[in-house]
Protein backbone atom coordinates (compact mmCIF):
# COMPACT_ATOMS: atom_id res chain seq x y z
CA UNK A 1 0.00 0.00 0.00
CA UNK A 2 1.22 3.26 -0.66
CA UNK A 3 1.08 6.15 1.55
CA UNK A 4 1.42 9.83 0.55
CA UNK A 5 3.35 12.00 3.19
CA UNK A 6 4.42 15.43 3.75
CA UNK A 7 7.77 15.59 5.45
CA UNK A 8 8.01 17.69 8.63
CA UNK A 9 11.52 18.22 8.70
CA UNK A 10 12.75 21.09 7.04
CA UNK A 11 10.60 24.14 5.45
CA UNK A 12 11.16 22.74 2.35
CA UNK A 13 8.08 20.20 2.95
CA UNK A 14 8.64 17.32 0.54
CA UNK A 15 6.13 15.60 -0.84
CA UNK A 16 6.73 11.69 -0.38
CA UNK A 17 5.29 8.52 -1.16
CA UNK A 18 6.32 5.85 1.29
CA UNK A 19 5.31 1.83 0.39
CA UNK A 20 4.29 0.28 3.62
CA UNK A 21 3.52 -3.37 3.65
CA UNK A 22 2.36 -5.64 6.40
CA UNK A 23 3.69 -2.65 9.01
CA UNK A 24 7.26 -2.36 7.42
CA UNK A 25 8.01 0.16 5.02
CA UNK A 26 9.86 -1.46 1.99
CA UNK A 27 10.44 2.47 -0.04
CA UNK A 28 9.91 6.09 0.57
CA UNK A 29 10.35 8.44 -3.27
CA UNK A 30 10.03 11.90 -3.11
CA UNK A 31 12.69 12.86 -0.71
CA UNK A 32 15.12 15.32 -0.99
CA UNK A 33 17.56 14.02 2.01
CA UNK A 34 17.89 10.73 4.08
CA UNK A 35 16.53 13.09 6.98
CA UNK A 36 12.97 13.09 4.71
CA UNK A 37 13.34 9.14 4.66
CA UNK A 38 13.90 8.46 8.00
CA UNK A 39 10.83 10.65 9.08
CA UNK A 40 8.82 8.93 6.52
CA UNK A 41 9.69 5.31 7.88
CA UNK A 42 9.14 6.50 11.54
CA UNK A 43 6.00 8.46 10.63
CA UNK A 44 4.69 4.88 8.81
CA UNK A 45 5.54 3.00 11.68
CA UNK A 46 5.62 4.95 14.97
CA UNK A 47 4.87 8.64 14.48
CA UNK A 48 6.42 11.21 16.86
CA UNK A 49 6.23 14.96 17.60
CA UNK A 50 8.25 17.25 19.46
CA UNK A 51 5.71 19.09 21.64
CA UNK A 52 6.82 22.30 22.60
CA UNK A 53 4.80 24.55 25.43
CA UNK A 54 4.41 27.06 28.17
CA UNK A 55 4.88 26.40 31.49
CA UNK A 56 4.23 28.92 34.71
CA UNK A 57 7.09 29.77 37.32
CA UNK A 58 6.77 30.49 40.74
CA UNK A 59 6.53 33.93 40.27
CA UNK A 60 3.56 33.77 37.56
CA UNK A 61 5.51 34.51 34.93
CA UNK A 62 5.21 32.22 31.40
CA UNK A 63 8.71 29.79 30.55
CA UNK A 64 8.94 28.19 27.39
CA UNK A 65 9.24 24.65 27.37
CA UNK A 66 10.00 21.88 24.92
CA UNK A 67 10.26 18.20 24.72
CA UNK A 68 14.40 17.46 24.45
CA UNK A 69 13.46 14.77 21.72
CA UNK A 70 10.20 13.89 19.48
CA UNK A 71 7.88 11.91 22.00
CA UNK A 72 4.97 9.43 20.11
CA UNK A 73 2.07 11.41 18.64
CA UNK A 74 -0.28 10.37 20.22
CA UNK A 75 0.94 10.80 23.70
CA UNK A 76 0.81 15.07 23.01
CA UNK A 77 -2.21 15.61 24.74
CA UNK A 78 -0.96 13.00 27.80
CA UNK A 79 2.38 15.00 27.22
CA UNK A 80 0.53 18.84 27.49
CA UNK A 81 -1.21 17.62 30.50
CA UNK A 82 2.30 16.79 32.77
CA UNK A 83 4.12 20.24 31.46
CA UNK A 84 0.77 22.00 32.30
CA UNK A 85 1.47 20.52 36.13
CA UNK A 86 4.91 21.70 36.51
CA UNK A 87 5.39 25.08 38.17
CA UNK A 88 9.18 25.42 38.22
CA UNK A 89 11.35 27.45 40.53
CA UNK A 90 13.70 30.48 39.16
CA UNK A 91 16.34 30.97 38.23
CA UNK A 92 15.65 29.03 35.62
CA UNK A 93 18.42 28.71 32.08
CA UNK A 94 18.14 27.64 28.73
CA UNK A 95 18.32 23.79 28.69
CA UNK A 96 17.50 23.36 32.71
CA UNK A 97 15.50 19.85 32.72
CA UNK A 98 11.73 20.97 33.88
CA UNK A 99 10.32 17.47 34.12
CA UNK A 100 12.31 14.16 33.70
CA UNK A 101 11.25 11.66 31.26
CA UNK A 102 7.89 11.88 29.99
CA UNK A 103 7.55 9.57 27.54
CA UNK A 104 11.01 9.08 27.16
CA UNK A 105 12.37 12.78 26.89
CA UNK A 106 12.97 15.08 29.24
CA UNK A 107 11.10 18.51 29.17
CA UNK A 108 13.59 21.28 29.23
CA UNK A 109 13.35 25.14 29.08
CA UNK A 110 13.93 27.10 26.29
CA UNK A 111 14.28 30.45 27.65
CA UNK A 112 15.90 32.07 31.03
CA UNK A 113 13.92 33.55 33.82
CA UNK A 114 15.52 34.74 36.38
CA UNK B 1 28.48 61.10 17.98
CA UNK B 2 27.70 57.74 17.74
CA UNK B 3 28.89 55.34 14.91
CA UNK B 4 26.39 52.77 14.38
CA UNK B 5 22.94 52.71 15.92
CA UNK B 6 20.51 50.15 15.26
CA UNK B 7 16.69 50.33 15.17
CA UNK B 8 15.19 47.11 16.64
CA UNK B 9 16.86 43.97 18.99
CA UNK B 10 14.84 41.43 16.76
CA UNK B 11 17.07 39.08 15.29
CA UNK B 12 17.63 41.39 12.39
CA UNK B 13 19.19 43.63 14.70
CA UNK B 14 21.06 41.76 16.88
CA UNK B 15 22.80 40.00 13.87
CA UNK B 16 23.64 43.12 12.18
CA UNK B 17 24.93 44.14 15.50
CA UNK B 18 27.29 41.06 15.57
CA UNK B 19 28.43 41.41 12.17
CA UNK B 20 29.37 44.98 12.41
CA UNK B 21 31.50 44.33 15.49
CA UNK B 22 32.94 41.43 13.84
CA UNK B 23 34.40 44.05 10.74
CA UNK B 24 36.06 46.56 13.52
CA UNK B 25 33.29 48.80 15.15
CA UNK B 26 32.76 49.22 18.76
CA UNK B 27 30.72 52.06 18.97
CA UNK B 28 27.34 50.44 18.41
CA UNK B 29 24.08 51.19 20.39
CA UNK B 30 20.92 48.73 19.99
CA UNK B 31 17.72 50.30 20.48
CA UNK B 32 14.82 48.24 21.84
CA UNK B 33 11.18 48.83 22.12
CA UNK B 34 10.38 45.93 24.25
CA UNK B 35 11.73 44.52 27.52
CA UNK B 36 13.80 41.66 26.38
CA UNK B 37 15.99 41.77 22.98
CA UNK B 38 14.98 38.58 20.37
CA UNK B 39 11.45 40.68 19.49
CA UNK B 40 9.03 38.79 18.33
CA UNK B 41 11.30 35.13 18.67
CA UNK B 42 10.12 35.31 22.22
CA UNK B 43 6.76 34.40 21.57
CA UNK B 44 7.37 32.15 18.26
CA UNK B 45 7.62 29.02 21.26
CA UNK B 46 7.16 26.07 18.39
CA UNK B 47 10.75 24.86 16.88
CA UNK B 48 11.58 24.99 13.42
CA UNK B 49 14.28 27.60 12.98
CA UNK B 50 17.60 27.51 12.79
CA UNK B 51 18.14 24.45 9.75
CA UNK B 52 19.90 26.46 7.88
CA UNK B 53 21.81 28.88 10.53
CA UNK B 54 22.91 25.87 12.60
CA UNK B 55 21.90 23.36 11.42
CA UNK B 56 19.30 22.01 13.91
CA UNK B 57 15.98 22.60 15.18
CA UNK B 58 15.71 25.40 17.44
CA UNK B 59 12.37 27.27 19.18
CA UNK B 60 12.32 30.93 18.46
CA UNK B 61 13.16 31.38 22.32
CA UNK B 62 16.84 29.35 21.50
CA UNK B 63 17.18 30.47 18.04
CA UNK B 64 17.22 34.49 19.87
CA UNK B 65 19.16 33.66 22.99
CA UNK B 66 22.07 32.29 20.76
CA UNK B 67 22.31 35.95 19.49
CA UNK B 68 21.11 37.57 22.56
CA UNK B 69 24.15 35.73 24.16
CA UNK B 70 26.48 36.46 21.40
CA UNK B 71 25.90 40.30 21.65
CA UNK B 72 26.55 40.20 25.69
CA UNK B 73 29.73 38.24 24.89
CA UNK B 74 30.38 40.94 22.62
CA UNK B 75 29.83 43.78 25.21
CA UNK B 76 27.78 45.53 22.49
CA UNK B 77 25.44 47.95 24.20
CA UNK B 78 21.93 47.97 23.80
CA UNK B 79 18.86 49.85 25.64
CA UNK B 80 15.54 48.20 26.48
CA UNK B 81 12.05 50.34 26.63
CA UNK B 82 13.17 52.09 24.21
CA UNK B 83 10.83 54.09 21.79
CA UNK B 84 12.32 56.06 18.63
CA UNK B 85 9.90 59.01 17.97
CA UNK B 86 11.84 60.21 15.35
CA UNK B 87 14.69 60.32 13.30
CA UNK B 88 16.24 62.95 10.54
CA UNK B 89 17.57 62.66 7.00
CA UNK B 90 20.94 63.58 8.66
CA UNK B 91 21.05 60.60 11.57
CA UNK B 92 20.05 62.36 14.52
CA UNK B 93 17.90 60.39 16.51
CA UNK B 94 15.20 61.21 19.32
CA UNK B 95 14.17 58.06 21.04
CA UNK B 96 12.59 57.94 24.86
CA UNK B 97 12.60 55.58 27.75
CA UNK B 98 11.83 55.97 31.24
CA UNK B 99 15.42 56.10 32.83
CA UNK B 100 16.87 58.79 30.27
CA UNK B 101 13.25 60.65 29.31
CA UNK B 102 13.70 62.10 25.76
CA UNK B 103 17.40 61.86 23.88
CA UNK B 104 18.58 62.51 21.14
CA UNK B 105 21.86 60.73 19.35
CA UNK B 106 23.85 61.42 16.29
CA UNK B 107 24.75 58.29 14.37
CA UNK B 108 27.41 58.08 11.49
CA UNK B 109 25.01 55.15 9.98
CA UNK B 110 21.67 53.47 11.18
CA UNK B 111 20.71 50.35 10.38
CA UNK B 112 16.73 49.98 10.14
CA UNK B 113 15.27 46.56 11.65
CA UNK B 114 12.30 47.51 13.40
CA UNK B 115 10.33 43.89 11.48
CA UNK B 116 6.77 44.12 10.69
CA UNK B 117 3.28 43.83 12.60
CA UNK B 118 0.24 42.15 11.50
CA UNK B 119 -2.43 42.98 8.95
CA UNK B 120 -5.81 44.45 11.43
CA UNK B 121 -8.85 43.33 10.84
CA UNK B 122 -10.12 47.15 9.59
CA UNK B 123 -8.27 46.43 6.52
CA UNK B 124 -10.46 43.15 5.67
CA UNK B 125 -14.08 44.69 5.82
CA UNK B 126 -15.99 42.74 7.25
CA UNK B 127 -19.96 43.00 7.93
CA UNK B 128 -21.12 42.83 11.27
CA UNK B 129 -20.72 44.25 14.65
CA UNK B 130 -17.68 44.47 16.65
CA UNK B 131 -17.62 42.04 19.67
CA UNK B 132 -14.97 40.80 22.01
CA UNK B 133 -13.43 37.57 20.72
CA UNK B 134 -11.70 39.07 17.57
CA UNK B 135 -7.55 39.36 17.60
CA UNK B 136 -4.99 39.26 14.98
CA UNK B 137 -2.75 35.74 15.34
CA UNK B 138 0.31 36.83 16.53
CA UNK B 139 -1.94 39.01 19.50
CA UNK B 140 -3.23 35.21 20.51
CA UNK B 141 0.23 33.56 20.37
CA UNK B 142 0.97 36.12 22.69
CA UNK B 143 -1.74 35.92 24.87
CA UNK B 144 -1.30 32.35 25.27
CA UNK B 145 2.48 31.64 25.30
CA UNK B 146 3.84 34.88 26.95
CA UNK B 147 0.83 35.90 29.16
CA UNK B 148 -0.98 31.96 29.99
CA UNK B 149 -4.10 33.93 28.87
CA UNK B 150 -7.01 31.56 26.88
CA UNK B 151 -7.81 34.12 24.19
CA UNK B 152 -10.78 31.45 24.06
CA UNK B 153 -12.33 27.91 23.46
CA UNK B 154 -14.35 27.83 19.82
CA UNK B 155 -11.88 28.95 17.11
CA UNK B 156 -12.01 30.09 13.24
CA UNK B 157 -8.51 30.98 11.93
CA UNK B 158 -8.97 33.41 8.87
CA UNK B 159 -5.58 33.14 6.69
CA UNK B 160 -3.90 30.19 6.55
CA UNK B 161 -0.11 32.19 7.25
CA UNK B 162 2.37 30.21 8.86
CA UNK B 163 1.23 31.91 12.01
CA UNK B 164 -2.75 30.83 11.67
CA UNK B 165 -1.21 27.58 11.34
CA UNK B 166 0.97 27.35 14.09
CA UNK B 167 -2.05 29.22 16.43
CA UNK B 168 -4.19 26.26 15.20
CA UNK B 169 -1.80 23.80 16.56
CA UNK B 170 -1.36 25.95 19.72
CA UNK B 171 -5.07 26.43 20.61
CA UNK B 172 -5.59 22.59 19.96
CA UNK B 173 -2.83 21.54 22.00
CA UNK B 174 -4.25 24.06 25.01
CA UNK B 175 -7.50 22.74 24.83
CA UNK B 176 -9.11 24.87 22.17
CA UNK B 177 -11.43 23.27 19.74
CA UNK B 178 -10.29 25.22 16.18
CA UNK B 179 -13.65 24.37 13.89
CA UNK B 180 -11.74 25.37 10.58
CA UNK B 181 -8.93 27.68 8.87
CA UNK B 182 -10.13 29.99 6.02
CA UNK B 183 -8.04 31.02 2.79
CA UNK B 184 -9.20 33.49 1.00
CA UNK B 185 -7.12 32.04 -1.89
CA UNK B 186 -6.97 28.55 -3.91
CA UNK B 187 -3.73 27.65 -1.53
CA UNK B 188 -2.44 28.04 1.53
CA UNK B 189 0.89 30.67 1.81
CA UNK B 190 1.94 28.68 5.02
CA UNK B 191 4.63 26.21 4.61
CA UNK B 192 3.08 22.51 3.84
CA UNK B 193 5.19 21.37 7.07
CA UNK B 194 2.91 23.44 8.72
CA UNK B 195 -0.41 22.26 6.96
CA UNK B 196 0.56 18.80 8.02
CA UNK B 197 1.95 18.93 11.50
CA UNK B 198 0.09 22.15 12.47
CA UNK B 199 -3.78 20.85 10.62
CA UNK B 200 -3.82 17.63 9.68
CA UNK B 201 -2.42 16.17 13.05
CA UNK B 202 -5.32 17.47 15.29
CA UNK B 203 -7.69 16.62 11.88
CA UNK B 204 -7.98 21.00 11.41
CA UNK B 205 -10.05 21.24 7.95
CA UNK B 206 -8.25 23.86 5.93
CA UNK B 207 -10.99 25.65 3.51
CA UNK B 208 -9.13 27.10 0.96
CA UNK B 209 -10.87 29.87 -1.89
CA UNK B 210 -13.08 30.92 1.46
CA UNK B 211 -13.17 33.72 3.63
CA UNK B 212 -15.35 35.22 6.88
CA UNK B 213 -18.54 37.22 5.83
CA UNK B 214 -20.01 38.03 8.82
CA UNK B 215 -19.18 38.02 12.42
CA UNK B 216 -21.69 37.43 14.37
CA UNK B 217 -22.49 38.43 18.86
CA UNK B 218 -22.65 42.11 20.45
CA UNK B 219 -20.44 41.81 23.77
CA UNK B 220 -18.70 38.42 22.45
CA UNK B 221 -18.12 37.12 19.37
CA UNK B 222 -21.26 34.13 19.18
CA UNK B 223 -20.16 33.03 15.30
CA UNK B 224 -18.56 33.87 11.62
CA UNK B 225 -20.45 33.18 8.68
CA UNK B 226 -18.32 32.02 5.96
CA UNK B 227 -18.71 31.15 2.57
CA UNK B 228 -16.77 30.09 -0.55
CA UNK B 229 -15.09 32.29 -3.02
CA UNK B 230 -15.42 32.37 -6.98
CA UNK B 231 -12.21 33.20 -9.08
CA UNK B 232 -12.81 36.83 -8.29
CA UNK B 233 -12.43 36.12 -4.82
CA UNK B 234 -16.19 37.31 -4.00
CA UNK B 235 -18.28 35.57 -2.19
CA UNK B 236 -20.61 33.08 -2.74
CA UNK B 237 -24.20 33.37 -1.41
CA UNK B 238 -25.57 30.13 -1.91
CA UNK B 239 -22.47 28.16 0.06
CA UNK B 240 -22.93 30.76 3.27
CA UNK B 241 -22.70 28.37 6.38
CA UNK B 242 -22.76 29.80 10.11
CA UNK B 243 -19.68 28.38 12.42
CA UNK B 244 -20.21 29.20 16.08
CA UNK B 245 -17.19 30.31 18.15
CA UNK B 246 -16.06 32.78 20.31
CA UNK B 247 -12.87 33.41 19.09
CA UNK B 248 -12.01 34.65 15.63
CA UNK B 249 -8.13 34.60 14.66
CA UNK B 250 -6.49 36.92 11.98
CA UNK B 251 -3.48 35.78 10.00
CA UNK B 252 -3.79 37.96 6.90
CA UNK B 253 -0.26 39.34 6.27
CA UNK B 254 2.21 41.03 7.83
CA UNK B 255 2.96 44.62 7.00
CA UNK B 256 7.02 46.41 7.54
CA UNK B 257 6.49 48.68 10.46
CA UNK B 258 7.94 51.63 7.90
CA UNK B 259 6.93 54.69 9.77
CA UNK B 260 10.11 56.06 11.14
CA UNK B 261 11.92 55.46 7.70
CA UNK B 262 8.65 56.92 5.73
CA UNK B 263 9.03 60.29 7.97
CA UNK B 264 12.85 60.58 7.67
CA UNK B 265 12.41 60.29 4.23
CA UNK B 266 14.08 57.15 2.74
CA UNK B 267 12.27 55.85 -0.39
CA UNK B 268 9.78 52.89 -0.19
CA UNK B 269 8.97 50.27 -2.58
CA UNK B 270 5.06 50.00 -3.14
CA UNK B 271 5.33 46.59 -3.25
CA UNK B 272 7.17 45.22 -0.02
CA UNK B 273 6.17 48.18 2.25
CA UNK B 274 9.97 48.42 2.75
CA UNK B 275 12.46 50.62 1.22
CA UNK B 276 14.26 49.96 -1.73
CA UNK B 277 17.90 49.09 -1.73
CA UNK B 278 20.89 48.13 -3.17
CA UNK B 279 23.27 45.19 -2.47
CA UNK B 280 24.20 46.20 0.62
CA UNK B 281 20.73 46.86 1.89
CA UNK B 282 21.83 50.57 1.85
CA UNK B 283 18.33 52.84 1.44
CA UNK B 284 18.02 55.73 -0.64
CA UNK B 285 20.07 57.99 2.19
CA UNK B 286 23.61 57.09 2.54
CA UNK B 287 24.58 55.65 5.33
CA UNK B 288 20.93 54.22 6.55
CA UNK B 289 20.60 50.10 5.67
CA UNK B 290 17.51 48.28 6.08
CA UNK B 291 17.36 44.50 6.99
CA UNK B 292 14.55 42.05 7.88
CA UNK B 293 10.94 41.80 7.88
CA UNK B 294 11.30 45.94 7.81
CA UNK B 295 12.90 45.36 4.63
CA UNK B 296 10.53 42.57 3.00
CA UNK B 297 8.81 39.68 5.18
CA UNK B 298 10.79 37.06 5.50
CA UNK B 299 9.72 33.28 5.47
CA UNK B 300 12.45 32.10 7.69
CA UNK B 301 13.88 33.82 10.19
CA UNK B 302 17.85 32.33 9.07
CA UNK B 303 17.47 34.53 5.69
CA UNK B 304 16.76 37.58 8.18
CA UNK B 305 19.44 36.82 10.18
CA UNK B 306 21.50 36.35 6.71
CA UNK B 307 20.36 39.45 5.44
CA UNK B 308 21.42 41.36 8.80
CA UNK B 309 24.87 40.23 8.13
CA UNK B 310 25.16 42.19 4.91
CA UNK B 311 23.77 45.48 6.49
CA UNK B 312 26.15 45.03 9.49
CA UNK B 313 28.87 44.42 7.05
CA UNK B 314 27.82 47.58 4.68
CA UNK B 315 27.18 49.70 7.61
CA UNK B 316 31.22 49.14 8.87
CA UNK B 317 32.84 49.57 5.17
CA UNK B 318 30.85 52.46 5.52
CA UNK B 319 31.69 54.12 8.47
CA UNK B 320 35.38 53.18 7.96
CA UNK B 321 35.13 55.08 4.76
CA UNK B 322 35.05 52.26 2.35
CA UNK B 323 32.49 53.87 0.19
CA UNK B 324 32.47 53.05 -3.57
CA UNK B 325 29.85 53.85 -5.87
CA UNK B 326 31.16 52.31 -9.37
CA UNK B 327 27.61 51.21 -11.26
CA UNK B 328 24.15 51.95 -11.30
CA UNK B 329 22.06 49.47 -12.49
CA UNK B 330 18.45 49.04 -11.87
CA UNK B 331 16.83 45.26 -11.46
CA UNK B 332 13.34 45.76 -12.94
CA UNK B 333 10.34 42.76 -13.15
CA UNK B 334 7.86 41.87 -15.58
CA UNK B 335 4.96 41.55 -13.12
CA UNK B 336 4.71 37.57 -12.55
CA UNK B 337 8.29 38.30 -10.89
CA UNK B 338 6.55 40.44 -7.93
CA UNK B 339 9.52 42.18 -6.25
CA UNK B 340 13.58 41.65 -5.86
CA UNK B 341 15.40 42.56 -3.16
CA UNK B 342 17.80 44.37 -3.98
CA UNK B 343 16.18 46.52 -6.26
CA UNK B 344 19.51 48.14 -7.61
CA UNK B 345 23.14 47.34 -7.59
CA UNK B 346 25.72 50.22 -7.28
CA UNK B 347 28.93 47.34 -6.68
CA UNK B 348 30.41 45.50 -8.93
CA UNK B 349 30.46 42.38 -6.84
CA UNK B 350 28.58 39.03 -6.70
CA UNK B 351 24.96 39.72 -5.58
CA UNK B 352 22.15 37.43 -4.61
CA UNK B 353 19.09 38.50 -5.65
CA UNK B 354 15.78 37.22 -3.85
CA UNK B 355 12.61 37.72 -5.12
CA UNK B 356 9.16 36.47 -4.92
CA UNK B 357 6.67 35.60 -7.46
CA UNK B 358 2.77 37.08 -7.99
CA UNK B 359 1.02 33.43 -8.20
CA UNK B 360 1.60 30.04 -7.89
CA UNK B 361 3.34 28.81 -11.15
CA UNK B 362 4.32 25.34 -12.44
CA UNK B 363 7.02 24.50 -14.92
CA UNK B 364 9.14 27.58 -15.14
CA UNK B 365 12.08 29.33 -16.52
CA UNK B 366 13.48 32.20 -14.54
CA UNK B 367 15.25 34.36 -16.42
CA UNK B 368 17.66 37.59 -15.75
CA UNK B 369 18.05 39.49 -19.30
CA UNK B 370 19.85 42.96 -19.76
CA UNK B 371 18.41 44.09 -23.41
CA UNK B 372 18.10 40.95 -25.15
CA UNK B 373 21.26 38.68 -23.29
CA UNK B 374 20.21 36.01 -20.97
CA UNK B 375 22.30 36.42 -18.06
CA UNK B 376 20.69 33.22 -15.95
CA UNK B 377 18.14 31.38 -16.28
CA UNK B 378 16.65 28.87 -13.76
CA UNK B 379 14.10 26.05 -14.29
CA UNK B 380 11.75 25.05 -11.32
CA UNK B 381 9.03 22.84 -11.37
CA UNK B 382 6.84 24.89 -8.85
CA UNK B 383 7.00 28.50 -7.23
CA UNK B 384 3.89 30.39 -5.03
CA UNK B 385 4.43 33.41 -3.31
CA UNK B 386 4.96 32.22 -0.05
CA UNK B 387 8.39 31.17 -1.11
CA UNK B 388 11.25 33.62 -1.16
CA UNK B 389 13.73 32.16 -4.27
CA UNK B 390 16.77 33.75 -5.14
CA UNK B 391 19.59 34.08 -7.94
CA UNK B 392 23.18 34.50 -7.32
CA UNK B 393 24.81 36.72 -10.03
CA UNK B 394 28.54 36.77 -10.84
CA UNK B 395 30.43 40.47 -10.99
CA UNK B 396 31.25 39.26 -14.71
CA UNK B 397 27.65 39.00 -15.57
CA UNK B 398 26.28 42.07 -14.46
CA UNK B 399 29.15 44.59 -15.05
CA UNK B 400 28.57 47.50 -17.92
CA UNK B 401 25.22 46.36 -17.66
CA UNK B 402 22.35 49.10 -18.27
CA UNK B 403 19.45 47.27 -16.68
CA UNK B 404 18.56 44.00 -15.18
CA UNK B 405 15.28 42.21 -15.69
CA UNK B 406 13.89 39.43 -14.15
CA UNK B 407 10.95 37.45 -15.76
CA UNK B 408 8.98 34.48 -15.46
CA UNK B 409 7.77 31.97 -18.26
CA UNK B 410 5.60 28.90 -17.97
CA UNK B 411 7.47 26.43 -20.19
Amino acid sequence: MDRKLTCIVCPLGCSMVAEVENGKVLSVSGNTCPRGKAYAESECINPQRVVTSTVRCQDGSMLSVKTDRAIPKEKMAECMEIIASARPQLPIFVGDVIIKDVFGSDIIATQNRS
Amino acid sequence: MTDLVIIGGGPAGMSAAIAAYECGIRDILILERDEHLGGILQQCIHNGFGLHKFSEELTGPEYAYRYEKRVIELGIPYKLGTMVLDITKDKVITATNAEDGVFQINAKAIILAMGCRERAKGALNIAGSRPAGIYSAGTAQKFVNMKGYMPGRDVVILGSGDIGLIMARRMTLEGAKVHAVCELMPYSSGLARNIEQCLNDFSIPLKTSHTVTEIHGKERLTGVTIARVDENRKPIPETSEFIPCDTLLLSVGLIPENELSRSMGVDLSGITSGATVDQDRQTSIEGVFACGNVLHVHDLVDFVSEEAEIAGKAAAEYINGMVETTVNIPIKTDGKIRYTVPQVITKSKDVTVFFRVSDVYKNVKITVKSGDDVIVSKKKVRVAPGEMESIKLRASDIEKRKELIFSLEVV
